[in-house]
């Protein structure tokens, strides 16, 4: 199966990992991997701070270098769901209103891909140790994927996995959020990390790197031992 | 009360929220017992999600046809004998309520909640009248002995306060000498009330429901609070939000139980009391006069416009109980008696961007609300799109950001740009970088890296790892 890799600007310049891990991970699964050079950012930063125009930009940018693609798959459930709002964002517009339809009918986040397309809820991975996860709001909430990475993750050999108590909260990153309303935001990952304590977890897992570099990042300045591991990672893990 | 309270900046309301402690005990206690109630209420009653497009097709159906349906009720109202005024604005409503009650001769007013006279600010328009007015829900008074303090939530105006508080409130106002026990508190509250109840001339209600076909109002309380204010004083004024309005009875009870099961996650609250005009013959109790005031105050603009469906709101608070942000800095720091998602929505489109600017960029855009509402109002795109506004027509934004998203722009939108940044970024960032993080970043990373680290981008971005990789795949 060929699948046209969106890899998101946060893990093409900062999370280099991710993406290899993704690939790996797909590649193993047996897909052929293709990885369009033109692709840049979703839009989201531009599109949540309400410079849609700006967005708009980057976002007809993204359809054209993405419309030759059967399967889109991407390590983020915030950047599908910026992808599958596109045909809302450009309703109205006969000429970008159905490319963005087509868009997004095509495009997956990881998991979801493995687990509804692939059908595969075995990976083949291992991992010791105590891990709990992060249910990111768009991925949950507006792109829906709540049970995949649970799936995935239950099969992973020598993983114990724990619930995070009360994952319905937000991490309080937010994108541009996290350093317009810092002071709220530090409120809000701390608790998080509170909980991720709570349970004593060696890992705390996520599929979405705007989450994971909040949380990561509060986490490494309080000096605290929890690894924070994104899901392909810990997918690619043998 | 006005909609605008509290003083200082956004920022300083937010430092103030984010260190009471006690505050922020009680309000994440409220929302942990608020939201499990609400989600046991909804898996009770079953088909949760039919029963919420039910009530967005209600509210949007009223909204749709909402002149006909004022008309109606006015129509019906005075059929039975009650009086109905319109007011465009704040000042008219509560002119109106004013020479109603001079008229009366009135010196003692009691009233059930309601937000919507907080909104108009009426109570002082009243006391300047020479009245003593009384709240009588319990947060409500509360708040009002303890030197009209701000209510911090739509449904609990006094979720902000713990039982202990309470109790100091109770002891330096009202002369109490007992516990902090709930109990005690509220029997005390209740004897002082009481009296208050059969003293008072005249009685003030907000409006839950107003319902077209017969000209009746809905009141939803625990309290009982309600149908003494309306039984007892011989007139009755009820104000009500435009918008707070059903077609009939078979809707007034889809969204009843759907009130107060997100409000509250009750299947019904202690009492739903509909009214229909003043004492008939033969009736028991009930006022000899009654009063419909029907508050625009800034609603009709929203009308039409895409900020509509925050019209369908029916102040449930089940946005607020789930609300990530309002649970660490709470209700006053939204400086507007309308607080959490709905308030973010609301408080500028009733009150202008420049009192309220900052409120729709306090949320992550989690969607937690958007869940949340029983009738489907899409609160965090309503804040994207004050944040679209604010950019586009308002022109609020700062000149750093507006330079910041015009490159982004251009950079998103331009894979050669793109590749460019990207690949000129570490060394850029050269300066700031130990250990392959930065710690202390310049411009807009600054914010980030006051309370996190940031990851230094790498030398190798993935695109190069995929493009060698690549290569090595061919030359093999």
């Amino acid at each position: 199966m060929k699948v046209t890799l969106f890899v998101t600007c946060l893990v093409d310049l900062f999370h280099t990992n991710v993406g290899k891990a993704t690939v790996e991970l797909l590649e193993r699964l047996g897909c052929e991997i293709e990885f369009p050079e033109a692709q840049t950012c979703c839009g989201q930063p531009a599109y949540n701070s309400g410079y849609v125009k700006e967005a708009k930009e980057a976002m007809k940018h993204m359809i054209r270098t993405f419309e030759h693609a059967e399967y889109i798959v991407t390590p983020s459930g915030s950047c599908a769901t910026m992808f599958k709002e596109y045909p809302h964002i450009f309703k109205g517009d006969p000429e970008w209103e159905p490319r963005a339809k087509a868009l997004a009918d095509k495009t997956y986040e990881l998991t979801q891909f493995i687990v509804d397309v692939l059908k595969i809820e075995n990976v083949g991975a291992k991992l010791k140790g105590r891990a709990t996860y992060h249910t990111s709001c768009h991925m949950t909430r507006l792109l829906g994927v709540k049970d995949a990475p649970m799936k995935l993750l239950k099969n992973v050999d020598g993983l114990e996995f724990v619930p995070l108590p009360n994952s319905h909260n937000c991490c309080g990153f937010g994108g541009t959020f996290s350093v317009k309303m810092g002071p709220i935001s530090e409120q809000m990952v701390d608790e998080k990390i509170h909980h991720i304590e709570e349970v004593n977890a060696d890992y705390l897992i996520g599929a979405d790197c705007g989450c994971l570099m909040n949380i990561g990042g509060r986490i490494e300045r309080q000096g605290k031992p929890i690894k924070v591991m994104h899901i392909a990672e810990v997918l690619n893990s043998r | 009360m006005p909609m605008k309270i509290g003083t200082g900046e956004f920022k300083e309301r937010v430092d103030k929220g984010i260190h009471n402690s006690f505050m922020r005990g009680a309000v994440a206690g409220a929302q942990e017992r608020l939201r499990t109630r609400r989600l046991e209420a909804a898996e009770e009653l079953g088909n949760w999600e039919e029963w919420r497009a039910l009530g967005e097709e209600i509210r949007k159906h009223t909204l749709e046809n909402l002149d006909y349906y004022l008309w109606q009720l006015s129509e019906n109202v005075a059929k039975r004998g009650g009086h109905v005024f319109f007011a465009q604005t704040a000042e008219e409503a509560n002119e109106y309520i004013r020479d109603v009650v001079v008229k009366k001769n009135a010196k003692k007013i009691v009233k059930s909640k309601s937000m919507v006279t907080e909104e108009i600010n009426l109570n002082p328009v009243l006391e300047a009248a020479g009245c003593e007015v009384i709240e009588t829900d319990l947060g409500e008074y509360i708040l009002q002995i303890d030197d009209h303090d701000p209510p911090s939530h739509i449904v609990a105006p006094a979720l902000h306060k713990n039982k202990e508080q309470i109790r100091d409130v109770f002891k330096a106002k009202l002369n109490y000498k007992k516990t902090e026990n709930p109990e005690e508190l509220a029997l005390h509250a209740r004897h002082t009330l009481r009296q208050a109840y059969l003293t008072a001339d005249v009685g003030i209600t907000g409006c839950n429901f107003a319902i077209a076909e017969s000209g009746s109002i809905t009141l939803v309380t625990n309290e009982g609070n309600a149908d003494l204010v309306t039984a007892l004083p011989k007139t009755q004024i009820t104000v009500m939000g435009m918008e707070r309005i059903v077609p009939t009875f078979e809707e007034m009870e889809v969204l009843v139980s759907l009130l107060t099961r997100s409000a509250v996650g009750q299947k019904l609250t202690s009492y739903i009391t509909v009214l229909t005009g003043p004492r008939d013959q033969g009736d028991v109790d009930g006022p000899e006069e009654f009063h419909l005031v029907i508050v625009d105050n800034g609603r009709s603009n929203i009308l039409g416009t895409e900020f509509q469906s925050v019209l369908q709101c029916i102040r449930c608070a089940a946005c607020v109980n789930v609300c990530p942000v309002y649970r660490h800095i709470g209700g006053h720091s939204y400086g507007s008696i309308y607080s959490g998602p709905i308030g973010a929505v609301l408080s500028p489109l009733l009150g202008g961007y420049d009192d309220y600017k900052e409120l729709p960029y306090a949320s992550t855009l989690c969607a937690a609300c958007t869940e949340a509402c029983p009738v489907k109002i899409p609160l965090h795109e309503l804040l994207h799109k004050h944040r679209q506004v604010i950019v586009e027509r308002e022109g609020k934004a700062p000149i750093s950001e507006k330079l910041a998203m015009k490159a982004f722009g251009l950079g998103a939108a331009s894979s050669a740009l793109y590749k460019l940044g990207s690949k000129l970024a570490p060394s850029a960032m050269n300066p700031f970088t130990v250990n392959n993080r930065i710690s202390n970043g310049p411009g807009p990373l600054k914010a980030w890296t006051e309370i996190r680290e940031f990851p230094a981008p790498g030398k190798e971005r993935f695109r190069d790892w995929f493009h060698n990789r690549q290569k090595g795949d061919h030359q093999s």
